[in-house]
């Protein structure tokens, strides 16, 4: 098997440019509505890059731009060093693409939709054929080859849709939320996927709103809401940043939660109806305290800041749409 | 092993490209008829049912009605049968509805539901590959029913003349200019309901086109009106090749179907460039 990249070539291109991805001001405009307001962006090659946000927050949108199948209204946008607006097919040739709906062609079977996408790509029909024996063997999708597509599951589909991305040795792959809708021994199995083709050194930009899957992924993400990204970093950075390292939970079944009682007591304190979250750096001694206090919660739990803290605390516990 | 997936530097040049937005073109709308032919592969039978419909014409009209009118005048004045009057009628008819069919209900059908573009747009292909795409396996299956057709004529003696070698690439070209337009106006369209017009253009037009009767049948308001219309130049056309009697009036029809493939062809990529690239 061939390396899914030439490194060379990826970090010749990364010297160049400063990045595979670089934006800078980057707006996306539909009629009055703005989807993505000003972003500045730096993707480094082999990285995974996340983007996090709630639906709306402008991921899709930002990813159909640096695919190249969506214009930019506004700033500035580099990818593989080349601008997507003059250079759209040139930059498409080298880049794997997984949307959030599977688009797969249900009028030819799995391998022939391998094989027609090679083509589209200007592969020659040796070398698809080989590829697609590989690719299949990758999407554990052997046995289903000479399959329709239509009545395969979820995972499946899922599957050959990146398995098809696949097909031009991407240098980077960009996926839309890779995993919505999975059951999780078929997001598991996708999680593998990825991990693997990363250690191949293949640059991932994906987007997501499940937390555990941006923790498991991204070297380096950044949260989107309404159109800007409202924090950066590695997901242990965000949590020291926006969290704390624990958080006690007190829960209340009969009582309102008295948040009064529970002043001072951590960094900071979220009221919800039912619960009282306290952002500490030592859960099981806040907890003690709260005792003495005199609060008496129904239970308590002490455990990990996460990502979805950071999430909520950044955009919100409203929902958007 | 290498691979090329550089886009072709060639080709990008010309009239057609002058007047569509850079990186809509690669050069490799090749893929997309391929693809075409893998899809029909599976369904052949449907294929080729289209090769019949003009022929149950040819004899239903040809035949029964023919026996009822007897010979007609032809375009040089000569006396010729009704089937040898209809048969270049229908045979420019179907080059139309069968590049109609293909541009407008496929189209849309791979357009809005399959989403088969959406796909193709991430890879190099842009919309004008599509739309060439698109309208060249439109032709090569309008080219083998004209062929089946022609052959028809030939067998039943009513291709009388060596221009009749001419019908064949005449056909194609006024496939590729209804197949553009009928391409442009899909895109247009925003659900199945809208298909109704496209009937409502089509069964006038094969009615009144002088299809099945001289246009001095109308008065002379309504002769503008039918000449205006673009079946009326296809039939033109196929009935000075089929029997020979062509004059220097055949360029200016052709030049109409020039006219409206390339018109078809930009408007169609443009537009398809903004319902897909948005």
């Amino acid at each position: 098997m061939r390396p899914a990249i030439v490194p060379d070539v990826v970090a010749e291109t990364a010297v160049r440019d400063g990045g595979l991805v670089r934006a800078r001001g980057l707006t996306k405009q539909f009629g009055d509505f703005e989807a993505v307001r000003g972003i500045d962006l730096d993707v480094e090659p082999g990285e995974a890059f996340g983007f996090l946000g709630p639906n709306g927050a402008g991921k899709s949108s930002t990813m159909r731009m640096v695919s190249c199948v969506s214009p930019r209204t506004g700033g500035d946008l580099t990818v593989l060093g080349m601008d997507p607006r003059t250079q759209g097919p040139d930059i498409r040739a080298r880049l794997g693409v997984v949307p959030q709906q599977d688009n797969l062609d249900n009028e030819l079977t799995v391998r022939q939709n391998l094989h027609i996408y090679g083509r589209y790509f200007g592969l020659s029909k040796a070398h698809v054929r080989a590829k697609a024996v590989e690719l299949l063997d990758f999407a554990q999708l052997t046995d289903r080859a000479d399959a329709e597509v239509e009545p395969l599951s979820g995972g499946m589909k899922r599957r050959l849709t990146i398995a098809r991305s696949l097909i031009n040795d991407p240098e980077l792959l960009l996926l839309d939320e890779p995993t919505t809708g999975l059951d999780p021994q078929a997001r598991h199995l996708l999680w593998d996927r990825l991990f693997r083709l990363r250690q191949q050194g293949v640059t991932l930009i994906i987007t997501t709103h499940y937390m555990d899957e941006a923790e498991q992924l991204c070297d380096r993400l950044v949260v989107m809401d309404g159109g800007k990204i409202v924090a950066e970093g590695s997901p242990g950075e965000l949590i020291a940043r926006y969290c704390s390292r624990e958080v006690l939970e007190l829960r209340f079944v009969t009582d309102k939660p008295d948040a009064a009682a529970a002043e001072g007591l951590a960094d900071r304190i979220e009221v919800l109806p039912d619960r009282l979250l306290l952002y500490t750096s030592d859960g099981e001694a806040s907890l003690a305290a709260a005792h003495q206090r005199g609060l008496a919660p129904a239970s308590s739990l002490v455990r990990r800041g996460t990502l979805e803290d950071v999430f909520l605390r950044l955009t919100g516990r409203t929902l958007v749409d | 092993m290498s691979t090329t997936t550089q886009a072709p530097e060639t080709t990008r040049t010309g009239l057609l490209l002058r007047v569509l937005p850079v990186g809509m073109y690669a050069g490799r709308s090749r893929a997309l008829v391929e693809r075409s032919f893998l899809v029909n592969r599976r369904t052949w039978l449907q294929v080729v049912s289209g090769f019949f419909e003009p022929l149950f014409f040819l004899f239903g009209l040809g035949f029964g009605f023919g026996k009822l009118i007897g010979d007609v005048v032809g375009p040089g004045g000569e006396t010729i049968s009704y089937v040898a009057y209809v048969a270049p009628a229908l045979l420019a008819a179907s080059a139309m509805n069968g590049a109609v069919y293909d541009a407008t209900f496929n189209l849309f059908f791979k357009l809005k539901y399959a989403k088969l573009y959406d796909a193709v747009l991430a890879t190099p292909l842009g919309p004008l590959d599509i739309a060439i795409g698109e309208i060249t396996w439109a032709l090569i299956r309008g080219a083998l029913y004209g062929t089946g057709f022609l052959t028809v004529m030939l067998g039943m003696g009513l291709l009388t003349s060596p221009w009749a070698v001419f019908a064949l690439p005449a056909a194609i070209l006024i496939a590729f200019a209804f197949g553009a337009l009928g391409m442009a106006c899909t895109t247009f369209m925003r659900s199945w309901h809208d298909f109704d017009l496209v009937q409502l253009a089509l069964v006038p037009m094969f009615l009144f086109s002088t299809t099945f009767y001289p246009i001095t049948v109308y008065p002379g308001a309504v002769q503008f009106a039918v000449k205006c219309f673009p079946l009326y130049h296809a039939i033109e056309v196929m009935r000075a090749l089929c029997t020979g009697y062509v004059d220097a009036s055949i360029v200016g029809h052709l030049a109409y179907f020039v006219v409206m493939a390339l018109v078809g062809v930009v408007v169609a990529s443009r537009r398809l460039g903004k319902l897909l690239l948005a």
